[in-house]
């Protein structure tokens, strides 16, 4: 291994936190539970939009009134507090959550008043709309759909995270060959074809690619620890979603 | 943010999911198998151009003593030089801290794959001594696989027997070898074990009891027989005739008690071939008649010469007479 090559440092294990917003949202210090929920909020916001949008046939405006004001009353009742691990994992849990309360408001009969006195994230539903038209999916259950845009979501907040950090400490080149690569929709891209555009030796877009896909695959595991309760449920949800085994 | 399609997503996650094999001269091609014990990759050696089969073992954060010593375990399985063992090339560490070992990449089919397209019950007797004999010069010295069952073994190309999967097996002996470069085995001075008791390795179905009830440092030869004998339980469930003298060897083979099994692979071989030979087998007590019966089984063409004479005398009796 090239030390010079590497992003996270010589030891590159699984996992490298421990830290859980899941765990956060029960803690009585409310600037670690404003955190967690932060965390919460981000990684389902917008599997949850999309969910209510496929699964209970909302429009969009009454979609983004419903997600704000799921996400918002969790929080002013800390609901995601009472998640038992033992039951269901996390995931599961915030869909139920989610279809008891699509389901209350629409059994009260409520409309949501825009502007009212929920709290207002700053979501951008006008790109998860946009996607939504652009890829709607009628093969999966509404519940298959909410895990895969889970995932969907986890993998591209993983990979903006990854591009922070590439650029935080001064990888860019790590980053854009990721980005050339991996990433690339042009299937004709290759080692030998970046090594001549970045004018870079061969072997070197061969270590800097090794690094930065370590790197990510460390940022992946990350979010997926933050986001699930206990070390249990966070190799279940590692090996089933990667095949991966964790510690 | 860049839109994610389903081919990238899957693409991302094997990014994810797949070993680095960036610090090696093997290059990714795809996944071969999964199982309890480690993931078994195609690759390519580079240096060498050819395809190589790796096995990356399900065991995160090791430490390092237990790094040098799956190692050293590797080093001692690739001096088994055996055609039904299925050669060991490299071993080594993944930047992640999985250890891998390199092994010849076999093209054919799993023995169970191969028992659904070929129902002879002598071939699937000969292909079993095959890997009687293989797991028998493993215990020879001071091998115990541990793991065997159809899954694990290979029928190649030629009809040749491979035994894979060794990456969980126990080693009996200690460190010194033979002028050979074999290894002695030093039962009364076992190496530390490898697994702590209580813990279960193998696959529940082709398990004897003591290594389910996770008695690891009870392990010996006979776990492997029992296995063996599951194996060749599975080879015979599918056929019309076994003969009693088969299932025999099977029942004792799988004997729940390891001192009521066959002692050694080699004795179970052994009986194997004489039951191919139509030889009385040590499992099963024959009555005069099933012994009167495999005799002329064994040497029906001397008893139809014999009735073939007698008819013709018969015969000839009756038409010389007047």
């Amino acid at each position: 291994m090239d030390p010079d090559t590497d992003i996270g440092g010589p030891l590159h294990r699984f996992p490298v936190t421990n830290h859980s917003a899941i765990e956060g949202a029960r803690s009585d210090d409310q600037i670690i539970r404003c955190r967690a929920f932060d965390t919460i909020l981000t990684s389902y916001w917008k599997p949850a939009y999309k969910y209510i949008r496929l699964k209970w046939q909302a429009d969009n405006e009454d979609a983004k009134d419903l997600t704000q004001a799921f996400f918002a009353n969790a929080f002013e009742k800390n609901h995601f507090a009472s998640y038992d691990a033992a039951k269901a994992s996390f995931q599961t849990f915030l869909r139920t959550c989610l279809d008891g309360f699509v389901a209350n408001e629409r059994k009260a009969g409520r409309r949501l008043k825009r502007g009212g006195d929920m709290d207002h994230y700053q979501l951008d539903f006008a790109t998860a709309e946009t996607e939504l038209a652009a890829h709607a999916s009628t093969d999966l259950t509404p519940e298959d759909y909410f895990h895969r845009e889970w995932v969907r979501w986890m993998f591209t907040l993983a990979v903006e995270e990854l591009r922070r950090r590439c650029d935080e400490s001064g990888r860019g080149v790590h980053f854009q060959l990721f980005e050339r690569y991996d990433l690339r929709d042009d299937q004709n891209v290759s080692y030998a074809s970046l090594a001549s555009e970045f004018d870079l030796p061969p072997a070197t877009v061969n270590n800097y690619l090794a690094a930065v896909r370590r790197e990510f695959r460390r940022v992946v595991l990350e979010k997926l620890r933050e986001i699930t309760a206990t070390d249990e449920e966070f190799r279940t949800e590692a090996r089933s979603l990667l095949g991966v085994d964790v510690k | 943010m860049k839109w994610l399609s389903d081919d990238k997503l899957n693409y991302l996650r094997a990014v994810v999911a797949n070993p680095d094999f960036s610090s090696t001269k093997y290059t990714f091609i795809k996944e071969l198998g999964r199982g309890g014990m480690g993931t078994v990759y195609l690759t390519e050696d580079r240096e060498l151009n050819r395809l190589v089969a790796i096995k990356v073992l399900n065991v995160p954060q090791v430490t390092e003593d237990l790094r040098n010593r799956m190692i050293r375990e590797a080093q001692i399985i690739a001096r088994l030089e055996h055609p039904g063992i299925v050669p060991v090339h490299d071993v080594g560490v993944l930047p992640d801290g999985r250890v891998f070992y390199a092994m010849k990449y076999v093209r054919g089919s799993r023995l169970d794959d191969y028992a659904a397209q070929n129902g002879s019950l002598g071939d699937r007797l000969r292909k079993f001594q095959a890997v009687c004999d293989a797991v028998a010069f493993a215990h020879a010295h001071g091998v115990i696989h541990r793991d065997l069952k159809p899954q694990n073994i290979m029928i190649g190309s030629f009809g040749e027997v491979l035994v894979l999967d060794w990456g969980v097996a126990k080693i009996l002996a200690t460190d010194n070898t033979d002028e050979d470069g074999f290894i002695r085995i030093h039962p009364s001075n076992p190496w530390p074990h490898d697994t702590s008791a209580g813990t279960v390795i193998g696959t529940r179905d082709y398990m004897s009891p003591e290594q389910a009830r996770g008695e690891t440092s009870q392990l010996d030869e006979r776990a492997d027989v029992y296995s063996l004998g599951a194996v060749l339980h599975f080879l015979l469930k599918d056929q019309s005739k076994v003969g009693k003298a088969a299932a025999a060897i099977c029942s004792k083979a799988m004997a729940p008690a390891k001192e009521s099994r066959y002692s050694t692979a080699s004795e179970l071989s052994a009986e194997i071939g004489r039951l191919l030979d139509a030889q009385p087998v040590s499992a099963y007590q024959e009555s005069a008649i099933e012994k009167v019966s495999r005799w002329v089984s064994k040497n029906r063409f001397l008893v139809l010469l014999v009735l073939a004479y007698l008819l013709m005398r018969i015969i000839l009796v009756f038409t010389s007479r007047p």
